[in-house]
């Protein structure tokens, strides 16, 4: 176990020494939702009523749209250069690859997570500074990673990867999104534990299946 | 893994078949390498040599058929023969923007090396890498990133050595090299497969050699191609240049 653990790590601090380097990831993502932010601030009224509707979901969307180019970039720095053959002829389980390629994801989008909020709590005049807010950010962003990690590495292999990763990413991530956008709601409005815990325990289930499958998935299309 | 204790034959191939969609790549293939030898693979492009390279690696899954590599399966003991292979092929697989010194520790830690820092500094010397390693390998001419896989498929001291057209975008230097490192991996009793389109070179390291051609063997000479002489012409007739 220590071992595993150790080449997730190790993969992991690849991807975070690549992108100190490169900046490639992050300046996009962070970017673009941010974009998308602010395009949803002058396309919506923000009055109270309004934004405690909208804001969960403008914040999700923005969020999981801007993790699509983050995901998509991340494996194909493996694929171009060919290093994902490489790591295939390391003597590791293809499910350490994915959860080393998934946990870089995760920190990615979990940074890009502790930019937007604050940005997203000057333009919409919604408070971010909540724990379960974090917790919910921290599940939603597991659930995504670990679906974008496999279906990122699915569309390398395809000639139109750009289009191919949303298509495939969104349709499957809807469950995680309507979680995290009602938990969201919850926590804005202030609508009670029972109904905030609720979401988030459905999130941490989703989690969990997504965390035992997508392994699973991962090492059969990873060999040609 | 001792390979003397081990199996006779390093690599063992039966029925071999594979396809991509309607393109069949391999085609019932059947091939053993004996432990102590170099056996290159001839053959033009689309013949099959990479991908039997890459399912020899575990990169790639057969549609058919039975493979023993160092007396394993792949299907069940990748991991196993995987610790014993050296991967390498014409376009070096390293990182870009991390220095050579940085792409080798990631390879040992994923190898399990555990003194890794004397492991880099004594394949480094080995390849003449000492002065470029800790240069970015995108700063580095494809020449020494070239040296920087090799070092890289070396690390580990692997039994089996894979290499598919690994003289693309060599030096005479590094090329040289090269036949040094496989001629000193076949000391050893280690076997290397490579596939190649160098005729010349490959007729100065192989102690066997193999002629793909549709994804089958067409000719497989257990001979030197030095006392092979009709070599050239056979290989000219599959690989379509005998006009």
């Amino acid at each position: 176990m220590i071992d595993f653990c150790k080449i997730i790590g190790s993969i992991v601090w690849k991807d975070i020494l690549l992108e100190s380097r490169t900046k490639d990831i992050l300046l996009s993502v962070i970017l673009f939702a941010s974009l998308v932010l602010l395009i949803f601030n002058f396309a919506v009224e923000p009055t109270t009523q309004i934004m405690a509707m909208v804001a969960p979901g403008i914040m999700w969307i923005s969020i999981t749209f801007a993790g699509v180019l983050g995901l998509t970039r991340s494996l194909a720095l493996e694929k171009e250069s060919g290093n994902l053959h490489a790591l295939m002829t390391s003597p590791i389980g293809r499910e350490a690859i994915f959860f080393g390629k998934m946990l870089g994801n995760f920190l990615f989008m979990f940074f890009t997570v502790v930019i937007v909020f604050p940005i997203f709590t000057v333009l919409f005049n919604v408070s971010t500074f909540s724990i379960n807010l974090y917790l919910i950010a921290i599940l939603t962003i597991m659930g995504t990673s670990c679906v974008g990690t496999l279906f990122a590495t699915m569309a390398i292999n395809t000639r139109s990867r750009e289009i191919m990763l949303p298509l495939l990413f969104f349709p499957l991530i809807v469950p995680i999104i309507i979680a995290a956008v009602e938990a969201t709601s919850s926590v804005i409005t202030n609508s009670g534990a029972g109904s905030q815990y609720q979401w988030i325990y459905l999130l941490g289930v989703m989690d969990l299946i997504l965390l035992v499958i997508c392994p699973l998935g991962f090492s059969i299309i990873i060999e040609e | 893994m001792d390979q003397f204790d081990g199996p006779q034959n390093a690599i063992e191939v039966f029925g071999l078949t594979k396809s991509f969609g309607r393109i069949s790549a391999l085609r019932n293939l059947e091939i053993s390498v004996p432990w102590g030898t170099v056996l290159t693979i001839l053959g033009m492009n689309g013949s099959g040599k990479s991908t039997l390279i890459k399912i020899l690696a575990t990169i790639a899954k057969p549609d058919h058929g039975t493979i023993q590599i160092a007396g394993l399966n792949p299907s069940e003991s990748g991991k196993s023969i995987r610790r014993n292979i050296g991967f390498i092929t014409h376009t070096p697989l390293l990182y870009p923007e991390l220095t050579g010194r940085e792409n080798l520790r990631l390879f040992t830690r994923l190898f399990g090396l555990t003194d890794y820092d004397d492991s880099i500094n004594e394949i480094s010397i080995k390849m003449g890498l000492t002065l470029q390693l800790d240069k970015k390998v995108s700063s580095l001419s494809h020449g020494m990133r070239k040296r920087i896989d090799i070092a890289r498929a070396m690390l580990h001291e692997p039994l089996i050595l894979l290499m598919d057209e690994p003289e693309s975008g060599l030096d005479q230097q590094a090329l040289e090299l090269l036949s040094y490192i496989v001629e000193d991996t076949v000391k050893k009793s280690c076997t290397v497969v490579m596939t190649t389109h160098n005729l010349g070179w490959a007729s100065s390291l192989a102690t066997q050699v193999a002629i793909l051609s549709k994804g089958t063997i067409v000719h497989h000479s257990m001979d030197s191609p030095q006392e092979n002489s009709g070599l050239d012409s056979i290989y000219k007739k599959y690989s379509g240049t005998n006009r």
